[in-house]
């Protein structure tokens, strides 16, 4: 079929799996927020976010949409390696007005992917993952539903803080040019639209980036007082 | 007065296309500013002749930026580092005194070595015969205003089809992806009316051909567009991407 077999089907895959991640990181970006204001309806969330067949099917249909973003970056990174050939050239710069994160995305979503990881351990593991195997009970940080406690707990750790920063500013970079990239995979660009969109990547990414960050640095510096 | 410098060049020696190769390099004195860098390697290949050495092969044709035939990789960067010109456009002055100068080849899977400096564009030809024509005979030049094309429209075609076919695209591309130059090639047909009847087959003949012949995934990074001699733009990819998407969807 012509979705998976050629190069522009590979990239409508991409893009349409990347919008669909931008999406739930503008979901969870909000839910987030909501901690800073109320932990009450924080935590109210994450009740509803448990385990109830809604939010099981959202999280595998969520896990899915990401399994495939990733296994088309490798396959497409695979090929067009293959494409470049064997031999490099020794003497090579990037162009001026090429983006740094353009060249980098695969590196980029490593780095997103690991922070990924660590997010799943302290918070997931506890949470969701909990409930599903029937833990309702507190563990020694909270109640699986409590996720203010959670937040709380992780976020008054130094370097825990530290790498989840490190993890939203590599997504800043993944962000400001797949977001404009994959409207352009969707053909919705031209000579004018071009600048408007890579305005709009960069807005974008930084008030994701500073809607999780600020959940960070605010409940650190709680944990000071 | 007439100002020359002195140079290094480290040029790319290939005897065919499956041996090794490797850097040879040479030294040339008393170069003149203004003469451009095809005729530096001319002086190198006439002093290399006159040593009882084998010249350096290197692609060339009409040396005024509109053939599509010169390429190299100098410096790091297609066509050298003057923007918006071809390498036999490039001239000596763009060098400074005593500089050593790398010269490479086009690296992409696509465009093989043929020898030294020259690479195997057939590939560009290929993915024409594919689709990048109008296949109705359009006889003698019809009138100017004869069907009426809007401004802006002709002029995009017209950018589009200022695209030579040297293959800059590919060699800046981190992905060897020929993106822009089929853009370039479906875009200035898709935008007049004797070539839009024909777009759809057009892009999705041209694609698969792309696809065939190795070339990689366009990733938008806009190196393409960058080293473009020709300032195509990677709009046209999203026109590209657009009639390719529309004609599939449609099918």
């Amino acid at each position: 079929m012509w979705l998976f077999k050629s190069s522009i089907g590979k990239k409508l895959i991409m893009s349409i799996s990347g919008i669909f991640l931008i999406l739930f990181l503008t979901f969870h970006m909000g839910m987030n927020v909501t901690a800073i204001f109320s932990e009450e309806a924080y935590n109210g969330i994450c009740e509803l976010l448990g385990v109830n067949w809604y939010a099981i099917v959202g999280t595998l249909v969520l896990a899915s949409g990401f399994l495939v973003h990733v296994i088309f970056a490798f396959l497409l990174t695979l090929q067009n390696r293959k494409a470049r050939g064997n031999k490099r050239y020794v003497h090579s710069k990037a162009p001026a007005g090429v983006e740094f994160a353009s060249q980098n995305m695969l590196v980029l979503g490593l780095i997103v992917c690991m922070g990924l990881l660590l997010h799943f351990a302290q918070f997931w593991y506890n949470m969701q993952f909990a409930e599903l195997i029937g833990n309702h009970s507190n563990n020694l940080i909270g109640s699986p539903s409590d996720g203010a406690a959670f937040i709380k707990h992780w976020f008054s750790i130094p370097w825990v803080c530290a790498a989840y920063l490190v993890w939203f500013a590599a997504l800043w970079f993944h962000l400001t040019h797949g977001f404009w990239s994959a409207l352009q995979t969707l053909g919705w660009n031209n000579a004018i639209w071009i600048n408007r969109l890579k305005c709009i990547s960069n807005i974008f990414a930084t008030v994701i980036f500073g809607g999780f960050a600020s959940v960070v640095i605010v409940f650190y510096f709680k944990s000071l007082v | 007065m007439e100002k020359t410098i002195n140079i290094t060049l480290k040029v790319w020696k290939q005897r065919n296309p499956k041996s090794q190769g490797a850097f040879e390099t040479y030294t040339l004195n008393n170069i003149s500013i203004d003469s451009s860098f095809l005729e530096m390697l001319d002086i190198l290949n006439e002093q290399l002749i006159n040593e009882g050495k084998e010249p350096v092969v290197f692609d060339h044709d009409c040396r005024e930026g509109i053939c599509g035939m010169c390429s190299l990789f100098i410096n790091g960067r297609p066509h050298g580092p003057d923007d918006d010109v071809t390498t036999c456009q490039l001239h000596m002055r763009k060098f400074h005194d005593g500089e050593t100068i790398t010269v490479e080849p086009w690296r992409s899977a696509a465009f093989p070595v043929i020898r030294d400096l020259m690479v195997d564009r057939n590939a560009f030809d290929k993915i024409i015969q594919a689709g990048g024509y109008v296949s109705v005979n359009t006889g003698g030049v019809p009138d100017a205003n004869a069907i009426p094309i809007p401004k802006d429209k002709a002029d995009a075609a017209m950018d589009a089809a200022s695209c030579i076919g040297c293959g800059a695209c590919v060699a800046a591309c981190k992905n060897g992806s020929a993106m822009l130059f089929v853009s370039a090639k479906v875009s200035q047909l898709a935008l007049l009316p004797q070539g839009r009847i024909e777009t759809a087959k057009r892009a999705k003949a041209m694609i698969a051909k792309m696809d065939e012949l190795g070339f990689g995934n366009c990733t938008n990074t806009g190196a393409c567009e960058a080293e473009c001699p020709k300032n195509v733009s990677i709009s046209n990819i999203a026109r590209l991407n657009r009639e390719f998407l529309f004609a599939k969807l449609k099918d």
